[in-house]
């Protein structure tokens, strides 16, 4: 499946990535050959099986509602690039004022 | 073509979408405690909630039930399969880039929210109820002049169900009234706090306009930063208002995210992060799908409290009660209880329980700054004070001071004899006070024997004062009465 242009600058606005017009040129290409190779399994008979969220079998994996300890400090920001009042510092994303519920 | 406001007939259309955080002691997929308001920032983290790669979430179960509770008590159907699912986009207080929420099959489906507006009982659709997790929380500063953000993620991983309704509310009104009813069953039920300043309860809303013959259709609007009830109003009532004056106008409404500026009392337009909508949803493949059984519903169905508009009802029916006093004694689940609890099984002494809780317990209960679920003094005991004012040992103005003066575990008419509280039926004692009123207020004298029988009023209350307020009212009437007639 052959991607437009169009689809890799939507695509790399979601991912917030800025591409020069080679590398557009590329990941259209890349990407291209990436959809089509999944596409292959487009080709499989899927009718008699049961369409499926999971392939683990597992269901109602979980856990008591109890606390426990959390990381130190010292853990929380060990790979920060910057800390600030006892948190993360990142420069505000564009049109950024409030958060996201 | 224009046409004045007046001339056209309007419909509005509001849906609301409410998130409320689920009350759990710990996070939705890992251990760290859920409580971020009060914590310094960043220490309930761990590598899940940070989002540190390789870590794997796990279930809360405990949240898992509060949201089927909830949707059980909003009269939804539970499918027996649902999944979580992956909600992508970026922004610094979402450190794994997506959200855990669920898409297309969420945990309770088709319900109803009865309420009632002005009066009148309404029922709206409930859409869906799902889980998901709370994001972090930014701060933002100025650095000279570059802003930056400071990123706390105790917040991020709280359990947090979203509650879609039908877009069935047809005023800004009902539409707090809607919300005053969905926050008091989540408290009566435990399955949040509701607390709105403490943004545990957020709500957005859907508002378009139409005209009633349909023939013009504005588009929808999303309401974003309300932060009480009467802001809800408020933005609504400004929104319908503008929506109506376009459309008047011959003008278009967009479809757009509008923001409530509370300080100015107006909505804005908000740019909408670009691309805001491309979430590409898929299945969360660290967390296997969940399989509710029936069993498992029928557990929490069996324990759920008596919801609110159920127990108002029951409080009229069973007690005689008011509707307001019914109302005002169910809004809390605790209050609801405490006056069960001094009811007990003396049910003919309902109404005087319910009279001296609203207006005297409720009354110290502000003066003494204590909160809605603290009580000044013990549910039994105001069963004991409400049965001595009934039989006549204790006059109004002796309750209230002994309604004051009790200590927890104390008996009441033990305090009130320690007190010198009881009422004093001894005529002697009465007679005196009686006649030294009399002397001293010749003018209400000659009133009540001109024929204005009301004035024993103030005599009586003259009179009930100088026995210290202990007298009892019948006894000083037949006294009084006695020595005027002379």
């Amino acid at each position: 499946m052959a991607l437009t242009l169009a689809d890799v600058d939507h695509v790399a606005t979601l991912a917030r990535l800025g591409l020069t017009d080679a590398e557009r040129e590329r990941m259209r290409d890349q990407l291209s050959v990436i959809l089509d190779h999944i596409g292959e399994l487009a080709e499989l008979d899927t009718d008699s099986i049961p369409p499926t969220a999971s392939v683990t079998n597992m269901t109602n994996v979980w856990r008591d509602d109890t606390v426990q300890p959390s990381f130190t400090t010292d853990q929380v920001f060990q790979n920060a690039p910057r800390v600030a009042e006892g948190c993360f510092v990142v420069r505000t994303p564009l049109g950024g004022e409030g958060d996201e519920a | 073509m224009t046409l004045a406001a007046t001339e056209l007939e309007f419909r509005t259309v509001i849906g609301l979408e409410v998130h409320a955080q689920v009350l759990t002691q710990s996070k939705m997929f890992c251990s760290c405690s859920a409580e971020y308001a009060s914590a310094p920032p960043n220490t309930h983290v761990c590598q899940v909630c940070m989002g540190l790669p390789g870590a794997l979430p796990v279930i809360n179960r405990s949240a898992i039930e509060s949201v089927i509770r909830t949707g059980l008590a909003l009269g939804c159907t539970i499918p027996p399969y649902c999944k979580l699912d992956r909600k992508n986009y970026f922004y610094p207080d979402l450190p794994k880039g997506y959200q855990v929420s669920q898409y297309d099959l969420p945990l309770c489906v088709d319900g109803q929210l009865t309420f009632t507006s002005e009066g009148v009982e309404k029922t709206a659709g409930i859409t869906r109820v799902h889980i998901e997790e709370d994001t972090g929380r930014l701060l933002h500063r100025d650095e000279g002049g570059a802003s930056v953000s400071l990123v706390d993620l105790n917040r991020s991983g709280v359990p947090l169900m979203e509650i879609v309704g039908e877009p069935d509310l047809t005023s800004p009104v009902e539409a707090r009234d809607y919300l005053i009813a969905l926050r008091q069953i989540l408290r009566y039920i435990g399955a949040s706090t509701g607390n709105m300043e403490e943004g545990a309860f957020r709500c957005d809303a859907n508002i378009s306009t139409r005209t009633a013959d349909g023939s013009i259709v504005g588009e929808k609007v999303e309401i974003k930063n309300m932060n009480s009830f009467r802001a809800v109003e408020r933005a609504l009532i400004y929104e319908e208002e503008r929506q109506r004056k376009l459309l008047a106008a011959g003008e278009s409404i967009p479809q757009e995210t509008r923001g409530w500026v509370d300080a100015r009392g107006v909505t804005v337009s908000q740019r909408t992060k670009e691309s805001a909508h491309d979430y590409r949803y898929f299945p969360e493949p660290d967390l296997p799908p969940l399989t509710i059984e029936a069993s498992f519903v029928d557990s929490v169905q069996a324990a759920l409290p008596e919801l609110p508009a159920a127990r108002k009802a029951r409080f009229i029916e069973s007690f005689g009660l008011g509707a307001s006093d019914a109302e005002l004694l169910t809004l809390e689940r605790e209050t609801a209880d405490y006056f069960e609890v001094a009811v007990g099984s003396t049910t003919d002494r309902a109404r005087q329980i319910s009279n001296w809780l609203l207006n005297d317990v409720f009354g110290l209960q502000r003066e003494r700054g204590l909160p809605f679920d603290a009580f000044p003094i013990e549910a039994q005991q105001l069963n004991q004070i409400v049965e001595l004012v009934e039989a006549g040992d204790l006059t109004g103005s002796g309750a209230k001071s002994l309604l004051a003066g009790i200590e927890p575990g104390e008996n009441a008419r033990a305090v009130a004899e320690r007190l010198n509280l009881l009422a004093v039926g001894d005529s002697d004692v009465i007679r005196a006070a009686a006649l030294e009123t009399l002397t001293a207020n010749p003018a209400a004298v000659a009133d009540y024997k001109g024929g204005k029988k009301a004035a024993i009023g103030r005599l009586m209350g003259d009179t009930i004062r100088a026995t210290g307020g202990r007298g009892r009212p019948d006894t000083v009437r037949a006294i009084l009465e006695e020595l005027l007639s002379e």
